[in-house]
């Protein structure tokens, strides 16, 4: 077929010039026809499961799967039918009939795409009363909980964890109306290979899948007057928050989230930005001394508390190529509980560290035991964007338009390398500013690294440090992750530093953000290009955009940990890996995106 | 398909036999192009092995094919040949063809049933006894019959399932 040539088909009698190579609903929506659609994501392959987004071709004896089905020259579509609406209804009708009728005291009330769908196609009574499936709730994840009673089993879920995040963690097992996705050996999510990623809540239509909730626990300790109550958010959950209210993607709520929760009771707001900063100093020196032959290179690094996870089961042979250092969050915990409670003379086991994340896989970092520090838990309670935006709602606080407020000292002022943290390319970028001043002593002027921003999956870069060529990779999603490991393993001398982020996109894309609203997808690019937006801005924005020249960063070396690398550092900012079992199994037939 | 697996049980052979035989299946179907489709012949060949297919049986089979557990599970569930739990000693094979149906191969399957507390597709804790269905063992002049190991038994009612049950399983503890 001449693929230049355009096609022309008619859609609801209008008629309509379209490209070849395109299914009948991407025509549609290019032509403004929005065709229902329950089981599609553009990010996934096509399942054409739910066959919600029927549509009438003249000449077919049958309704067509508008998803999975190419548009062809002289198509007449129609899209709104009496015919279609019916047969749409009662497919939706019979999805909903296998549902809990439950909506009210549901976690994604008001957040439901079966919902909205449900709501969209005129259904207002149940007319089937079906047999029901019922299951047990997997609440054994520290991260993500599993609810089959839910699952509509479009699949979405499914495609996500295997075709982006390469984790191949869950599977539909059974068949017909026994189907149940679930992991390998309906294992419980803490024995699977699940990494917390959280991407899985991201793409699921209804609360199948939902974060492990600690809103009423938090309610509960903010009220506790005994406590000292801190808190900490991450970069990325500031770009985000502000779409849990009904604004637009990328609007940088910082002040306003710091005086909400300061509002909510929290005593100390500080900034996880701040320890962002801190983790450079760390990463970024122990880069240096790998680099002087000390230690394996290439360095990865340890942020992303999904990839910890994912790397621990699927490289345990490659452990020591990943940073020591924390993540970002687990050093401000870190430092809450010894250096500012020991400046602030208060007793660490009275202080509650909460953090703020835009992460699930934080709440299993939070309970891994070798993150404590003196015996105690670093991080008390994690709660995700999508948790703290609820809690704001919950205590009637307007966020939107609630006076800005700025974070404490000293655990609080970032610089502008903190910001971009939250962002795939961020970390490496911060890493490479400072890297490069702390070897050759100079000033780095160009300190923006195009070549590792945007949303390509594994990206490369090349830097002159001190007439020594080094060569960075950048992957995003752990799909991505799993590709630049392989290229890790067959050239170790191939890059010498490799920045890996567990989401699509960064913490931005992550499985704690806001869900999708009416009128935008899951993940959607543009919504994660805004969000980094309004991180890089903020870093722009900033006088400081080093981590090194960072004031309380300095201070705090002075005054408690010495340098880099110390042994004070290494008690408190360090941590080690070690193999965990299920041991995962990529497939090399997995789809990079 | 119960008789198969009876007698290849009846070939006694160590774990470490068995996985030596599925691994080099394997290794013959990795040198073919896209070995990772011939998932199903390999699961096929497991069960033959060990009767069913235990969950470090396909841990291997993942470890070594490369395919994700979680794909294997999805397929390994989906199809009723394949058996996740160790039959039972004997397994029963119940006729529910026409011609045993007509002659009260349900009452048969409920006396079954009854005696040894689990239903289609179970073992029985003491994992003497297996249950499953059978479309028609060609033995209608003798209906309604029942296959229990090798052995076919026929003009079954329920009261004499019963009674044959339970001199398999004096055998059963004889054997112990």
């Amino acid at each position: 077929m001449d693929n230049t040539k355009k096609l022309t088909i008619t859609i609801n009698d209008k008629e309509y010039k379209v490209d070849p190579g395109q299914t009948i609903m991407q025509a549609a929506d290019k032509c403004g026809y929005h065709i229902p659609r329950l089981c599609y994501h553009p990010k996934l392959s096509i399942e054409g499961a739910c066959r919600v987004c029927i549509v009438e071709v003249e000449g077919m004896r049958n309704f067509i799967a508008s998803c999975c089905y190419p548009v062809a020259d002289g198509m007449k579509i129609r899209t709104n039918t009496r015919e279609l609406r019916q047969a749409r209804r009662d497919i939706v009708e019979l999805l909903v009939d296998n549902h809990p009728e439950d909506c009210h005291t549901c976690e994604r009330d008001g957040n439901c795409e079966l919902q909205r769908l449900v709501y969209s196609m005129g259904i207002r009574h149940r007319h089937f009363t079906g047999e029901r499936k019922h299951y047990e709730k997997d609440l054994s994840g520290a991260s993500v909980i599993r609810d089959p009673d839910k699952c509509i089993l479009c699949g979405r879920c499914v495609r996500m964890c295997s075709e982006i995040q390469g984790v191949h963690c869950l599977t539909q097992a059974h068949r017909g109306f026994n189907t149940v996705v679930m992991p390998a050996y309906n294992m419980p999510f803490a024995e699977s290979v699940c990494s917390g990623c959280g991407q899985c809540i991201n793409v699921c239509p209804t609360a199948s899948f939902v974060e492990k909730n600690y809103t009423q626990e938090l309610f509960e300790k903010l009220n506790d007057k005994s406590l000292i109550k801190v808190a900490q958010f991450a970069p990325s959950v500031r770009a985000a928050i502000g779409e849990a209210f009904g604004l637009a993607p990328g609007r940088n709520m910082e002040g306003q989230l710091i005086a909400a929760m300061r509002r909510l009771g929290f005593d100390y707001v500080f900034d996880t930005q701040f320890a962002a900063d801190l983790t450079i100093m760390e990463e970024g020196s122990e880069f240096l001394e790998r680099l002087q032959g000390n230690g394996p290179l290439p360095l990865i690094t340890s942020c992303s508390s999904a990839w910890m996870k994912y790397v621990e089961q699927f490289y345990p042979d490659m452990l020591d190529h990943i940073s020591t250092a924390k993540s970002p969050m687990s050093m401000a915990s870190a430092m809450i509980k010894t250096y500012w409670a020991e400046k602030m003379k208060i007793d660490p086991k009275k202080i509650l560290s909460v953090a703020t994340m835009c992460c699930t896989a934080k709440k299993y970092e939070a309970t891994r035991p070798e993150l404590d520090v003196h015996g105690m838990r670093a991080t008390d309670l994690v709660v995700t964007t999508r948790e703290m935006a609820w809690m704001i709602k919950s205590a009637g606080i307007d966020f939107v338009n609630i006076k800005e407020e700025k974070p404490d000292s000293p655990l609080g002022l970032s610089s502008g390398a903190g910001a971009i943290f939250g962002v795939t390319g961020g970390v490496m970028e911060a890493a490479v500013r400072t890297a490069y001043e702390l070897y050759t002593g100079e000033t780095l002027i160009d300190i923006e690294l195009a070549d590792i921003r945007g949303f390509k999956g594994v990206k490369e870069a090349k830097v002159v440090i001190d007439g020594k060529e080094l060569r960075l990779a950048v992957a995003h999603g752990l799909g991505n992750a799993h590709k630049v490991m392989e290229m890790v393993r067959k050239d170790r001398n191939r890059f010498h530093f490799v920045e890996v982020m567990g989401c699509p996109g960064g913490c931005i894309g992550g499985g704690g953000q806001p869900y999708a609203t009416a009128n935008s997808i899951p993940l959607d690019e543009e919504a994660l290009r805004l969000r980094a937006q309004a991180l890089y801005d903020l870093d722009r924005g900033k006088t400081i955009r080093r981590s090194h020249d960072n004031p309380d960063i300095q201070r705090l070396y002075r005054e408690y940990l010495g340098r880099p690398l110390s042994e004070k550092s290494h008690e408190l900012l360090h941590t080690h890996y070690k193999a965990k079992l299920p041991r995962g199994i990529v497939s090399p037939e997995l789809k990079i995106v | 398909m119960a008789k198969t697996s009876t007698k290849e049980r009846a070939t006694p052979a160590t774990h470490e036999e068995k996985l030596a035989e599925l691994k080099a299946h394997m290794a013959e179907l990795q040198k073919q192009e896209n070995a990772q489709s011939q998932l199903i012949s390999i699961l096929h060949k497991a069960q033959s092995l060990y009767g069913y297919l235990p969950n470090h049986v396909m841990d291997e089979i993942a470890q070594t094919m490369g395919i994700p557990t979680a794909h294997i599970w999805g397929v390994a569930t989906f199809y009723h040949y394949f058996k996740l739990t160790p039959p039972g000693r004997y397994e029963i094979a119940l006729c529910l063809g026409t011609a045993c149906y007509v002659k009260g191969a349900a009452q048969i399957l409920q006396a079954v049933k009854d005696e040894l507390k689990i239903d289609v597709g179970g073992v029985t804790e003491d994992g003497v006894f297996s249950l499953a269905p059978a479309r028609c063992l060609g033995a209608c002049g003798l209906a309604p019959v029942a296959m229990i190991g090798e052995k076919i038994h026929g003009e079954l009612t329920p009261k004499k399932v019963v009674q044959i049950l339970k001199d398999y399983r004096k055998q059963a503890e004889k054997d112990k």
